[in-house]
């Protein structure tokens, strides 16, 4: 299945865009896409964490993953 | 209950006046401004971005949880700004109102160390010679 992925801060810029469209097994869990991503993007082996959002909240490890989410990467945050 | 994430100015005052309440017999406030400087090197200016739609709602959900802890907190405001933000500009206004001062401070505190932890705004300091997004890496 293809994943839209959105992101922000540090994540676009070792992206290099705004947002990644991402082919991931049909089954794939928050876990595993972050295991996809980091192999794909090892610069993101670096940070001092990042998370998954789906559909617009923090979403669990064993979270699967559907065609139509709306999937963030959340690297560490730094508001207030 | 007022949340909100904004491009513009934040204005304190507007931010005190939400939570006036009759009930109250104190309003705390914390004011979050841009520092000139950061580790030892100069900050010339702050780039706040923000994924809005879940920046809101965990703001919103931070709120509702001081609510919950202190149930007497009359009303809650919380306005983050995003954007470009010069030395001295606010960057977040947080304010509370409670019949009494202790729950005031408490619930205050609990809700600006819980929107740092928490809410999906990334802060990219900028310097002299360069711009680091704060806290990326270890």
């Amino acid at each position: 299945m293809k994943l839209k992925i959105a992101l922000f801060g540090i994540t676009k810029e070792i992206v290099g865009q705004p947002e990644l469209e991402l082919d991931a097994p049909t089954e794939q869990s928050v876990a595993g896409l972050m295991d996809q991503l980091r192999e794909k993007y090892p610069a993101l082996r670096e940070l001092t964490s990042f998370a998954v959002a789906v559909n617009s909240d923090y979403a669990a490890d064993d979270y699967q993953l559907h065609e139509r989410d709306e999937i963030a990467l959340i690297p560490p945050v730094s508001g207030g | 209950m007022h949340i909100e994430l904004t491009g513009e100015p934040i204005d304190v005052a507007a931010v005190l006046a939400m939570v006036e309440d009759d009930g109250a017999g104190a309003v705390n406030a914390f004011v979050g401004t841009v520092r000139n400087q950061s580790t030892g090197k100069r900050v010339v200016r702050l780039h706040y971005e923000a994924y809005d739609a879940m920046a809101v709602g965990q703001m919103r959900r931070v709120a509702e949880e001081a609510q919950e802890k202190w149930p007497m907190l009359q009303k809650v405001a919380v306005v983050h700004r995003k954007g470009t933000l010069e030395i001295g500009d606010v960057a977040v206004a947080i304010a509370v109102s409670t019949p009494h001062r202790a729950e005031s401070f408490a619930a205050c505190q609990y809700i600006i160390d819980t929107i740092k932890k928490v809410v999906p705004i990334w802060k990219k300091e900028e310097y002299e010679d360069g711009a680091v997004w704060v806290a990326a890496h270890p």
